[in-house]
């Protein structure tokens, strides 16, 4: 049998993927736009839908980031809600650990584990931001270096968390008078750097006991903290070769942890442009391109790669031939994944844009615009098919340009073909989301994460 | 009829407020982990129309000791997340509000903006909440990030206990305040998708809150849009002058415990002096009596089943409300009574569920109706309209036109 394809779908985000400006645009508020991104996933028998997070909106230049979409709904709260509305569709979330506590957040994914029936995942998120720490009375400051050690703590405390009542502590045994088995069920104690807590724990064993836990980022911290406390990665799309390249590097540093390679997915993020031809498809995806990146958006892009103002820039001409300021404070705030190595970066930019002939607006849209997957339905099935089965992935995060309808026409059009194929269930077989997703249940904390 | 209909809410816990409620239940031990139980209780309690219901919710076990867990296997223990019930029943019923519990000492106020702001969002206009101090040392336990001292329930008006219980009702005021200003933070305005100008928020509509206090500080604004009804209800359950302060100061509806319907009086002319004293601009607070209700067809088999309960626990069952004990039809006098005192309505905690909530909903609520005592259905609207309470314009929408 082919590898089986894991999909999930990403609820459009605050960033220039997300087009707003299109009349098909609906709004990124209303529950109505999360019901119906859920329910077409799970008409495509998708594994799971993924929810970003905000804590802080994104300043630029001092002020508020106006271009992109603003705004969102807290995730836990949504994805509870979701769970009313799906049977199987797995519900995942990203929560920073940085300004949570264990045992608070252990409690709301096991109440939503049991609520959703065992549909619960977790992407792991850690900030050493103190921008975003602004909005919290723990304030923000968390050095970098401890990142991923504050995560890792975090995901060991909350497993124990998990694991603190026995399978069967709940007796129920009305004749005998016994409602639990043990008196005060749940005990834990955890003393570590980044927490010291004990005590008892308030949520009974949930369907999964450990809610699938995600993780984004593929530093080599990243990766690490993946191979020994991650179910599955939410990685970067990049060539076949790449994706290959990430695929063997993070499985083989499975084994140390005692695990086997099945026990990790790869799932990087992807987007798709579908058309009746080819040449409809490519045409399409320039359009939303071109959508994507106005001319404004290009010149803020632009910023945050020269940590300058550039606002005087014409969009259609050249490139700044200044180096980018690489000492000064960041010119852009509460946003993720900035560039490693700023002057190398806008060099190569630079380059491009002479090479090609290209204006600011016309580069950014080169670099920074392209869609994973453009093509007609076939073409798009054959191609993702073709990347799970080289073992470049297992499996993609698909994120629609459009709320809430940006999933409908791959799952018409996309998800039969892969079913055809043999490669994509069409039915659910199990109920919890570990079920989906082909993974064991869940080790016990004692034999998770030791290296 | 609507303006003198009193309020009725039902406040859930577990499987009743009896702690040997699960012995006698219709549920199954485990139902309150399950969605498909709660969706039950609230279907039950909207098909009766009631204005609310509220979710307990604690950061520690259940106990029968004051602080700490205790050795008894003979109650319920565990429970969910009463953010999580409360988004889970909002897809699925229409009119009734949904108020879960949070603490104030604890949980980040941004993060309860941002949930309650989205519920109300996810249930078109019916989310409240309901701030709880927490002052139990294994609480604290749990978070590690602070010490509560230790409080002698028994010595509560000495002076280090008064100062220790000072302090949580004025952090939590803080807590209300930050989050209060979070959700005015967005203007109803703030989106405007103005393709023209390629904005989608006009951010002289959004707003920092930079609240800075004694314990903690936020710089806002919220990530949440202004909800439907702009702030969701606050509701302090208050016992004694400082919650009564804290309630007049920062809530919408403060639910109280009388003994009976002189006391009721007192304690409503007790919130009101505090509304005198603190300066309240707000909508009076709707005040609603708390009571523990245990129902049957007569007055007999009611008392048969409160004994029973009691038997089953060993002792007698006293808790922080009155507990009425007797048919619907005598509850329904007494409501009517107490409502003559002047509470706006009650909140009825069912002695055992689901049980005594289907008493409520099938001969309590019809016994009200014929004494023209409660609504016959809801108007429609939000939460806020149901309790009459306006639906405020931002603080700073206002402060940026004048």
């Amino acid at each position: 049998m082919p590898k089986q394809i894991i999909l999930a779908a990403h609820f459009p985000g605050v960033n220039n993927t997300t087009v707003w400006s299109d009349p098909d645009s609906g709004s990124q508020i209303d529950f109505s736009s999360f019901v119906h991104l859920a329910r077409t996933a799970e008409r495509g028998t998708f594994d799971f839908l993924f929810l970003a997070e905000g804590l802080r909106l994104r300043e630029q230049r001092g002020r508020i980031h106006d271009l992109d979409v603003v705004g969102r709904p807290d995730t836990l709260t949504v994805l509870a809600a979701l769970a009313a509305v799906t049977t199987h569709l797995g519900l995942a979330g990203t929560l920073n650990t940085t300004f949570r506590e264990p045992y608070e957040l252990a409690r709301q994914l096991a109440s939503l584990d049991h609520l959703s029936g065992g549909r619960a995942a977790w992407n792991v998120v850690t900030t050493s931001d103190a921008f975003t720490g602004e909005n919290f009375r723990r304030g923000g400051y968390l050095d970098r270096a401890l990142r991923y050690e504050r995560a890792a703590e975090f995901v060991r405390t909350a497993r124990r968390l998990w694991e603190s009542w026995p399978a069967e502590a709940i007796a129920g045994d009305r004749d005998g008078g016994r409602y639990v088995t043990e008196a005060a069920p749940g005990a834990f104690a955890h003393h570590g750097d980044q927490f010291d807590i004990a005590g008892h724990f308030t949520v009974p064993r949930s369907p999964q006991v450990h809610p699938v836990i995600l993780q984004a980022g593929d530093s080599p911290d990243g990766r690490e903290f993946a191979a020994s406390s991650a179910d599955a990665i939410f990685s970067r799309h990049g060539t076949l070769e790449d994706g290959q390249e990430f695929y063997r590097d993070v499985k083989s540093r499975l084994a140390r942890y005692g695990r086997q390679p099945d026990d990790l997915k790869i799932i990087p993020g992807v987007t798709f442009v579908l058309g009746d031809t080819d040449a409809e498809a490519q045409e399409r995806a320039h359009h939303i391109r071109r959508q994507q990146v106005s001319p404004q958006t290009a010149i803020l892009l632009l910023e945050q790669l020269w940590n300058r103002d550039l606002s005087g820039y014409d969009p259609d001409g050249p490139l700044p031939t200044e180096d980018p300021d690489v000492s000064g404070d960041a010119i852009s705030r509460g946003r993720a994944g900035m560039y490693a190595d700023p002057v190398d970066t806008a060099r190569q930019w630079r380059a491009l844009a002479e090479e090609k002939g290209l204006g600011i607006r016309d580069l950014i849209i080169e670099v920074t615009g392209r869609q994973s997957f453009v093509g007609t339905p076939q073409q798009v099935a054959e191609r993702m098919n073709h990347f799970v089965q080289s073992d470049a992935a297992d499996g993609f995060i698909l994120v629609p340009h459009l709320t809430p309808g940006g999933l409908d026409d791959f799952v018409d059009r996309v998800v039969p073909l892969l079913q055809e194929r043999g490669v994509f269930r069409t039915e659910y077989a199990g109920t919890t989301l570990r079920d989906h997703l082909g993974l064991r249940a869940a080790r016990p904390v004692s034999q998770v994460g030791a290296a | 009829m609507t303006e003198k209909s009193l309020h009725l809410a039902v406040a859930l816990d577990g499987l009743g407020w009896h702690p040997s409620a699960w012995r006698l239940s219709h549920a199954d031990a485990t139902a309150p982990l399950t969605a498909r139980y709660w969706n039950t209780l609230a279907g039950e309690a909207e098909h009766a129309a009631l204005d609310l219901l509220t979710i307990e919710d604690t950061l520690d076990l259940q106990s029968s000791r004051p602080d700490g867990p205790d050795d008894r296997v003979d109650e319920v223990r565990g429970r969910l997340d009463a953010v999580q019930i409360a988004a889970r029943l909002a897809p699925l019923t229409r009119h009734i509000g949904l108020i879960p519990t949070t603490s104030t000492t604890h949980t980040e106020p941004f993060h309860v903006s941002t949930a309650i702001a989205t519920l109300d969002h996810i249930s078109a206009g019916r989310a409240g909440w309901r701030p709880r101090v927490s002052a139990r040392r294994a609480e604290a336990g749990h978070l590690g990030r602070r010490d509560i001292p230790a409080l002698d329930l028994a010595r509560l008006d000495e002076p280090a206990a008064v100062q220790v219980v000072g302090d949580l009702f004025a952090e939590a005021g803080d807590a209300v305040e930050v989050v209060r200003r979070l959700w005015d933070s967005w203007q109803d305005d703030a989106v405007i998708r103005d393709v023209p100008t390629g904005r989608f928020v006009d951010r002289e509509r959004l707003h920092y809150v930079d609240f800075t206090g004694r314990w903690f500080s936020v710089r806002g604004p919220s990530i949440v849009p202004r909800s439907p009804q702009g702030q969701p209800v606050v509701a302090a359950l208050a016992h004694s002058s400082v919650p009564y302060a804290f309630a007049a100061r920062h809530a919408d509806i403060v639910f109280v415990t009388p003994t009976d319907p002189g006391h009721a009086a007192a304690i409503v002319a007790e919130v009101r002096a505090a509304e005198e004293t603190v300066g309240r601009a707000d909508a009076p607070l709707r005040v609603i009596a708390d009571l523990v209700v245990l129902l049957d067809e007569t007055s007999t088999l009611a008392r048969h089943r409160r004994t029973r309960l009691d038997e089953l626990h060993g002792n007698e069952f006293t808790s922080d409300a009155t507990i009425v004990t007797g048919t619907p039809g005598e509850l329904a006098d007494l409501l009517a009574e107490w409502r003559r005192a002047g509470v706006d309505g009650f909140r009825l905690r069912p002695a055992v569920l689901p049980d005594d909530l289907t008493a409520v909903t099938r001969a309590l609520v019809p016994a009200l109706r014929d004494r023209g005592l409660f609504r016959a259905g809801y108007p429609g609207g939000t939460l806020r309209d149901l309790l009459g309470l306006p639906r405020p314009a931002s603080r700073y929408a206002a402060a940026s036109t004048t």
